[in-house]
């Protein structure tokens, strides 16, 4: 049996999580979201990542980021060096997409901030 | 020339936005002040997710959350004043005379009501007491993060974080991802000061050590921090001979708490509790001093932005409020030896006390344990947690008015601990 702490929301719930017979066994959540999580953390562990990019407005050298949906915790430092290439020429809005496709996991990096749209 | 309103929020952080944005949907007339360049306030920096889980059932960054307050904010036309300090604040009969210092000037407005949303400060080096030379790159976590996120420019390769509170947990992982080297994290206390789910996505997933009942006890360097001295602590939270490490570093970064902000409130002789450190309040959020409110951290320090905007919606509607004018009648609420802090410490019986938000933290890590508030020995209010952790704030909502409530009725706050 694995003991886990979820993350998805700021309760922070023991979770213990255990396959019987091929199921898996999950106690000590609060929550529907807390059961698929211990399952996933077993099976195929998933982090957002955030991060900034790099820009070439000098009120704003970097735009805050981050990643449109989870992707597999192997592959955070993989999609971290994707992110420190990129340079922003453009005002981009919040919500607009900075690179399509990431890796091609089915995921963008997104900016999350409509800084540049104000200056 | 003076200019007037009913409402003058102070801090353009998600406090005041949401304070704002709630007095002036009550029809006041409402001016928001901000001494930087932008609102948004520290979010502007939180770039991490996990921003709005209780308000909007949904995963935000910090500035994604902010944006929603300042978009509202701007398309209700609400007027605020960027690059704008407030260096003095009197009292006057029609209310508060605020002199305001900004680009254009000093200016003059004249209000009836004042809302602080100041927010807090982090606890620096200087009120840490540790030896040693004073060499560049030992900073606070919030300054790391903002040389960080904001101006992009990574302000360690190796360094030592002293303190297990959230901002020093979160930087431990942003400063890893940008390929820093977190060597551990070190605690004073014998448990963290963070949030558990922190501890695991912040450190365990990136293998950075937590070190408890820990601190740093000299600095070394001329110029910039070169090495520091790690030594454990006995059970007084004094450093044990013998057990000292010298550990090399460029940066120490610092997580040991935050203060409530209430400099402008001090001037007005506003009173502050020492347990939250913040002004005593009404539910309305309503200071000792009539017609001064207060919300979000420079009331207490929250865990969450959701429950800093909750209370700085509280403090606009009444604010909003006593610009047309009640008598207020404050009962007190006293909380029990195991409880760290309560807010609101007060309840005014003038305003309508039915579903009254109280925000409570226990002293100790507590199981199985008992929250009750009692009027005159009656139960107004019961609820049993399994855990009561002081890193996690409890929120509950009671009915004040369930109960004939008098100036002269005693209210308590109580955690009874199974088996205490």
């Amino acid at each position: 049996m694995s003991t886990i702490v979820c993350i998805t929301c700021p309760r922070g719930c023991t979770i213990n999580v255990e396959q019987v017979n091929g199921e898996w066994q999950v106690t000590g959540n609060s929550c529907k979201k807390g059961k698929e999580f211990a399952i996933n953390e077993m099976t195929a562990p998933k982090r957002t990542i955030c991060s900034t990019v790099k820009t070439t407005f000098a009120d704003a050298p970097v735009l805050p980021c981050r990643v449109s949906a989870d992707i597999p915790k192997d592959k955070i430092f993989d999609v971290m060096k994707e992110i420190n290439k990129v340079v922003v020429s453009k005002p981009l809005d919040r919500g607009d997409v900075i690179i399509k496709d990431v890796l091609g996991l089915g995921v963008d990096v997104i900016a999350t901030s409509n800084l540049l749209t104000q200056i | 020339m003076i200019k007037t309103c009913d409402v003058l929020v102070i801090g353009g952080g998600p406090a005041g936005l949401a304070a704002a944005i709630s007095a002036h949907k009550e029809g006041a007339r409402v001016v928001l002040v901000e001494r930087e360049a932008r609102l948004g306030g520290i979010l502007k920096q939180c770039i991490h997710d996990g921003f709005g889980l209780v308000r909007f059932n949904e995963k935000l960054s910090g500035p994604e959350y902010a944006e929603r307050f300042i978009d509202e904010f701007r398309e209700l036309g609400i007027e605020s004043k960027l690059l704008t300090f407030v260096t003095s604040l009197e009292r006057i009969p029609e209310g508060f005379k605020a002199t305001l210092v900004s680009r254009d000037g000093v200016e003059v407005y004249e209000t009836k009501t004042v809302i602080l949303a100041t927010g807090c400060r982090e606890r620096t080096s200087k009120q840490v007491f540790i030896h040693g030379t004073r060499p560049a790159g030992i900073f606070t976590a919030g300054t790391a993060q903002h040389f960080t996120n904001l101006l992009g420019q990574l302000p360690t390769k190796r360094c030592v974080i002293l303190g297990s509170g959230d901002i020093g947990l979160i930087m431990a992982r942003r400063l890893t991802l940008e390929g820093a080297e977190v060597v551990g994290v070190y605690e004073v206390k014998p448990t963290p000061s963070g949030l558990t789910r922190n501890i695991h996505q912040c450190l365990n997933d990136y293998n950075i050590p937590l070190h408890l009942s820990h601190t740093v006890t000299r600095v070394f360097g001329q110029d910039r921090l070169t090495a520091v001295e790690i030594a454990e602590v006995d059970d007084h939270m004094k450093p044990i001979s013998g057990t000292e490490e010298i550990i090399d570093c460029d940066a120490l970064i610092l997580s040991v708490g935050l203060i409530p902000e209430n400099e402008i409130a001090e001037t007005l002789d506003v009173q502050i509790d020492p347990r939250t450190k913040g002004p005593i309040c009404d539910a309305h959020l309503m200071t000792t001093v009539p017609g001064i409110f207060s919300c979000g951290n420079a009331l207490h320090v929250n865990d969450l932005v959701d429950y800093v905007s909750e209370s700085g919606e509280t403090a606009g509607k009444y604010a909003a409020h006593f610009a047309i004018g009640t008598d207020r009648v404050p009962v007190e609420i006293h909380p029990n030896e195991n409880i760290l802090y309560i807010v609101p410490q007060r309840i005014d019986l003038s305003e309508d006390n039915h579903e009254t938000v109280v925000y409570f933290r226990s002293k100790e890590v507590f199981e199985k344990a008992t929250f009750r508030i009692v009027a005159d020995g009656k139960t107004l209010f019961e609820k049993r947690y399994t855990f009561l952790k002081p890193p996690e704030m409890e929120k509950v909502v009671v009915d004040f008015a369930s109960f004939n409530i008098r100036a002269n009725t005693a209210i308590r706050a109580e955690v009874e601990v199974e088996g205490q």
